[in-house]
């Protein structure tokens, strides 16, 4: 072989390249720290993912070249396009379906090493066999999760809760039954068997803890099944005996983690708590406890609230995920210069967790062209709102439902809302008077403060825009 | 390698991970976990590995699809994250010259955010 071939199959050659990946990685998600160097922050660290793709097709072992050109090709082939087309207002979806076959590759990795192992004469050594062992339970939960977690967001399946009788004991069921058979294997028998029975085991419980979880929830569950494929790819780099895997993997399991935890956070919930289940439940029967006092609801026309708006001193918009789905940001924009060119002072309140996930209205605002400094974050925005002349909540339910502050008995008791009803006046741009994704009843609509202006949020933004224009 | 030295770099890298990641402000929560979900599709790497050894139809057929969703997970991942993070790019804030004006007026003072201020104003 050739001198320079040696050099660059040369293992030390190899580190070297993924220790440049490393760097890409570690400086890569630094940049993603900042708006102004997150762009870069992606590119460096996709150059990181580079870097140890090639490292790896250098290793001398190796081969089937044309077999990975195929794999890399068509997987290519089915992720630019699904990335490039998808809708802003789908990204969580889009993030939980990328989640899922990244799960999904690590189980059949572990799956197939472990079969090797049996066809080079059987089980490998224990330090080798728990790493895929886990690996391959984690992986298949994280495949099962992250699709239903898909179906859910993209209302494949129903985003409410769907609870089955004895779900907490057939979930206790199942795990059990993947740790015992995976205990089984780690005591040395050797069966494919009963490594498939945990890859099945793993993926009916996938589908089982994510199935009751209420939508409200989804965008930690998605963070958590993120930090989860993490780990199981650091669990699949000690398996391999590869740096690369196992420096990246820790790195996304340790990020999905503090996200998660952070996410949980902000919504005043425990995380073992939504893993549990039972949140849209309870939520339903409350909502429908509460329903005997609420009063009439009370609508109104956009030429009114184009009045309030267009003669109020201070406006603080807060967007949720029915400005999303009717793709109203734009709209929404030209409705605050409007009101901006006349005086009026405009805002953005923004719940952590408004939209599926968080940061989700802060992208689609800023895909409008709406600066930053005028996206405030709750903290920031509440101590204001009680100076706020109008509340335009648009297409936002759950973050501004005043019964997280007053009602003990509803489940979202504690959470921090935007507290959207303490401004004079509140306007509520609603397509129905459907609950929201959490499926509880919201207070706020029946206070004499609120008006609701019904229809779909782009059309009805649009109208009173061009009343605000005719004034 | 052996087993501890792997387990050492496991736990840095974990902290690396803790430290470089808990200082993300809210706006780039979606992005990051878009990021760091394309960095764990370098499990396409185990796919690398085993599938040139691999003996046996099923095998690397299995390991085929490991490559094919491994690699979705990379590029698209990558990908919907820069699409994301484009709209984060500085353009003229069609809003400066206002208000610019509203300050100057008796109007409620705009605060200026801690983001990226300083570039808007020189804007």
């Amino acid at each position: 072989m050739a001198p320079f071939a040696v050099f660059l199959q040369d293992p030390d050659f190899i580190r070297v390249l993924y220790i440049l990946a490393f760097i890409c990685f570690i400086l890569g998600l630094r940049f993603l720290n900042h708006p102004r160097t997150a762009r870069r922050g992606n590119v460096l660290a996709a150059v990181g993912m580079a870097f140890a793709v090639v490292a790896t097709l250098l290793i001398e072992e190796v081969g089937d070249y044309g077999l990975i050109a195929l794999g890399i090709a068509v997987g290519t082939a089915v992720g630019v396009p699904a990335a490039r087309n998808v809708k802003m207002t789908a990204m969580p979806q889009m993030v939980a379906l990328f989640n899922g076959v990244g799960g999904g590759a690590v189980a059949l990795i572990s799956w197939s090493e472990y079969r090797e192992a049996l066809a080079a004469g059987g089980n490998p050594e224990l330090e080798t066999l728990v790493p895929i062992l886990f690996a391959a339970i984690i992986g298949s939960i994280s495949f099962w999760g992250s699709n239903i977690a898909f179906g859910k967001l993209q209302e494949v399946i129903p985003g409410r809760p769907i609870q089955l009788p004895g779900q907490q004991f057939v979930n206790v069921a199942l795990l059990a039954v993947a740790v015992g058979c995976a205990v089984a294997i780690a005591a040395g028998t050797e069966s494919e068997a009963l490594f498939i029975a945990i890859l099945i085991a793993a993926a009916i419980l996938g589908n089982m803890v994510v199935l009751p979880i209420g939508g409200a929830d989804m965008p930690v569950v998605i963070s958590l099944l993120n930090a989860f494929t993490g780990l199981s790819a650091a669990s699949a780099g000690l398996a391999l005996d590869n740096v690369a895997l196992i420096v990246a993997g820790m790195l996304v399991g340790a990020s999905g983690s503090i996200l998660t935890h952070l996410m949980a956070e902000a919504m005043n919930r425990s995380i073992p708590n939504i893993v549990a289940g039972g949140f849209g439940g309870v939520a339903v029967a409350a909502g429908a406890g509460a329903d005997g006092d609420r009063g009439p609801v009370r609508s109104t026309d956009p030429a009114d609230v184009a009045i309030q708006l267009a003669y109020a001193g201070k406006v603080v918009v807060a967007p949720g995920y029915g400005m999303a789905v009717a793709q109203a940001q734009h709209t929404v924009r030209e409705l605050a210069d409007e009101l901006e060119k006349r005086g009026v002072s405009v805002d953005y309140a923004i719940h952590p967790v408004a939209g599926r996930m968080p940061g989700h209205m802060n992208v689609l605002l800023a895909e409008a062209d709406v600066p930053y400094d005028h996206l405030k974050e709750m903290d920031e925005i509440n101590p204001e709102l009680p100076q706020t002349d109008v509340a335009l909540v648009i297409g936002a339910n759950d973050v501004t439902n005043p019964a997280a502050r007053e009602q003990r008995d509803s489940p979202i008791y504690g959470m921090p809302i935007l507290d959207v009803d303490k401004a004079s006046q509140v306007i509520v741009l609603k397509r129905s008077m459907n609950t929201g994704f959490a499926g509880i009843d919201n207070p706020l609509f029946y206070k004499e403060n609120t008006a609701l202006l019904f229809g779909d949020a782009k059309e009805s933004v649009a109208k009173v825009l061009a009343e605000v224009k005719e004034l | 390698m052996d087993l501890l030295t792997e387990l050492t770099i496991l736990v840095l890298a974990a902290f690396v991970g803790f430290e470089v990641i808990s200082k993300v402000p809210n706006t780039l929560h979606t992005p990051l976990m878009s990021a760091t979900n394309a960095i764990h599709g370098i499990v396409l790497l185990g796919g690398l590995l085993l599938i040139g050894p691999a003996e046996g139809f099923l095998t690397e057929a299995l390991l085929f699809i490991a490559i094919v969703f491994g690699t979705i997970n990379v590029v698209g991942g990558f990908l919907v994250t820069d699409r994301m993070l484009e709209m984060f790019r500085r353009r003229p804030d069609p809003r400066a010259a206002t208000k610019a004006e509203l300050e100057a007026g008796a109007a409620a003072p705009v605060e200026d955010g801690a983001e990226p201020a300083p570039e808007r104003r020189a804007a």
